[in-house]
């Protein structure tokens, strides 16, 4: 029997199986999933560096959760075609999946922009999966000197993370402030304030003009020693999948209110979406877990012949450093 | 499932509902040494002015923004219908503080979150706020 299938399996891919068995409880299934691993909690990775969360207790749901819902996962596998006509999707192993209806949830993938000399670099890190967590939590020392390039909220998450294990942390950003997509110049101040507490260093309004195998000179001439680097520049949405195929994408892959995108039968959800964001009054990539969790829901109970609309997503973060939390929410600074 | 309700036009605004929550969940047998000269962290709040007073605990939604948000997988809602949280798992992310449109989640005193659980699994065994209402403005009923 031709069933569902899932590209990712994230938080967006959670709620669409949770919003596909709302309405369908029979038709199987077919979950691909590029880390081999169950869903789990991406956020905690910075929690599970600084030993406040355990990887083996991060799983997003119990243990039963795919067989209880008719789901197949293949775990290490990447969807590498979509044929909109002939209703199938192609694996990195050749495997071929029809669907009667997909959901891209494809999530995002760390930016690394090119940067003179960052090939001579032999430790250099990302931090967005288990696996990035795992190689960076083994490739620490307490003498490391850690170089973070992005202050925002995976950079400092990532800062936090370490903060007790290293022996110095850098993180420079081309803004002149903190997590400058989300807080103002005070609110950012007392977030570096608060972090430099805890012995992180800031290069702000500064970028990396050339790295060497121990060291960046930055583009202001100050040079920062480092032997660990992690990039946390930026994400890029996953859309070549929709892209390639002729659907429509701009930052994210387009979708209506009811996470359609504009090939039949093919919904997307989550980082890789650009859904519609109702304090901008159009749409954008909400790239925060919640939104996820909640398009993905969408996304699957339309899929299942269901009528679900998701028109009040606002972007919204909570983020906190070290016991200083801030909320914030909709669309505060001027675009 | 039965509920937490409050009926606003009647309540007094006297908090004894704060600890009456805050000593059915302390474990303590005895009020005085449960509360007496300590700071309390109830999971229900008295909000309101001088003209209107109303206690707003968890409305154990049945689509519940809290858990879908939840980072760390502490937050779920049980086949009884009630939101429960691990708090073994809770970070303390304040996520479920920013999306609950009742203001229903809090940290506790050692900053992980807490909330309403209906005190059906402490030794009062049903809602001690409704329990202990003087007015009885806050009722546990079936609606």
């Amino acid at each position: 029997m031709t069933g569902y299938v899932i590209i990712g399996n994230g938080a967006a891919a959670i709620g669409c199986i949770e919003g596909i068995r709302q309405i369908d409880r029979e038709t199987p299934i077919a979950v691909i999933s590029a880390e081999p691993y169950p869903a789990y909690c991406r956020p905690l990775i910075s929690y599970a560096l600084e030993g406040k969360a355990d990887p083996a207790n991060m799983n997003a749901r119990p243990a039963d959760f795919y067989e209880k819902n008719g789901c197949t996962v293949f775990y290490g596998k990447t969807a590498v075609r979509i044929d909109p006509d002939g209703h199938t999707v192609t694996l990195d192993d050749g495997a071929v999946l029809p669907y009667k209806k997909l959901c891209v949830a494809a999530g995002s993938s760390p930016f690394v922009p090119p940067m003179t000399g960052l090939d001579t670099v032999e430790h250099k890190y990302t931090f967005m999966t288990m696996d990035d967590m795992r190689a960076l939590d083994r490739a620490v020392t307490p003498q490391s000197r850690v170089l973070i390039v992005g202050a925002g909220l995976i950079g400092l998450k990532c800062a936090e993370g370490l903060a007790e294990r290293v022996k110095s942390i850098t993180v420079c950003d081309l803004a002149p402030r903190v997590l400058s997509s989300i807080l103002d110049d005070e609110g950012a101040a007392l977030m570096q304030a608060k972090l430099e507490e805890h012995g992180i260093t800031f290069c702000l309004g500064d970028t990396v003009a050339q790295f060497s195998k121990d060291h960046a000179v930055m583009k202001s001439g100050k040079t920062a020693a480092f032997d660990t680097l992690v990039l946390a520049v930026g994400v890029r949405a996953n859309t070549a999948l929709i892209r390639e195929v002729g659907g429509t994408v701009n930052r994210g892959i387009v979708t209506d209110t009811r996470m359609q995108t504009s090939i039949p039968d093919i919904c997307a959800a989550g980082d890789c979406a650009e859904g519609y964001d109702a304090s901008a009054g159009s749409n954008r990539v909400l790239a925060i877990l919640p939104n996820a969790r909640i398009q993905g829901e969408c996304a699957g109970v339309n899929m299942a012949g269901g009528d679900r609309v998701y028109d009040n997503a606002i972007p919204m973060n909570a983020i906190g450093f070290f016991g200083l939390h801030a909320l914030c929410a909709g669309c505060s600074l001027a675009p | 499932m039965k509920r937490i309700y409050v009926n606003e036009e009647w309540c007094l605004g006297c908090h004894l509902c704060e600890y009456n929550c805050a000593f059915a969940n302390s474990g303590k047998s005895d009020m005085a040494s449960a509360l007496k000269g300590r700071p309390i962290f109830p999971r229900i709040h008295i909000e309101g002015g001088d003209r209107v007073t109303y206690a707003v605990s968890c409305r154990h939604c049945t689509d519940p923004l809290c858990v879908k948000s939840c980072i760390s997988g502490a937050l779920s809602r049980d086949a009884d219908g009630v939101i429960r949280i691990d708090r073994s798992r809770c970070v303390g992310c304040y996520t479920c503080v920013l999306v609950c449109p009742y203001g229903a989640l809090s940290p506790g005193e050692d900053g992980v979150m807490q909330k309403c659980e209906l005190c059906l699994r402490n030794a009062t065994g049903e809602p001690a706020c409704a329990a202990g209402c003087p007015n009885r403005a806050i009722v546990y009923e079936e609606r």
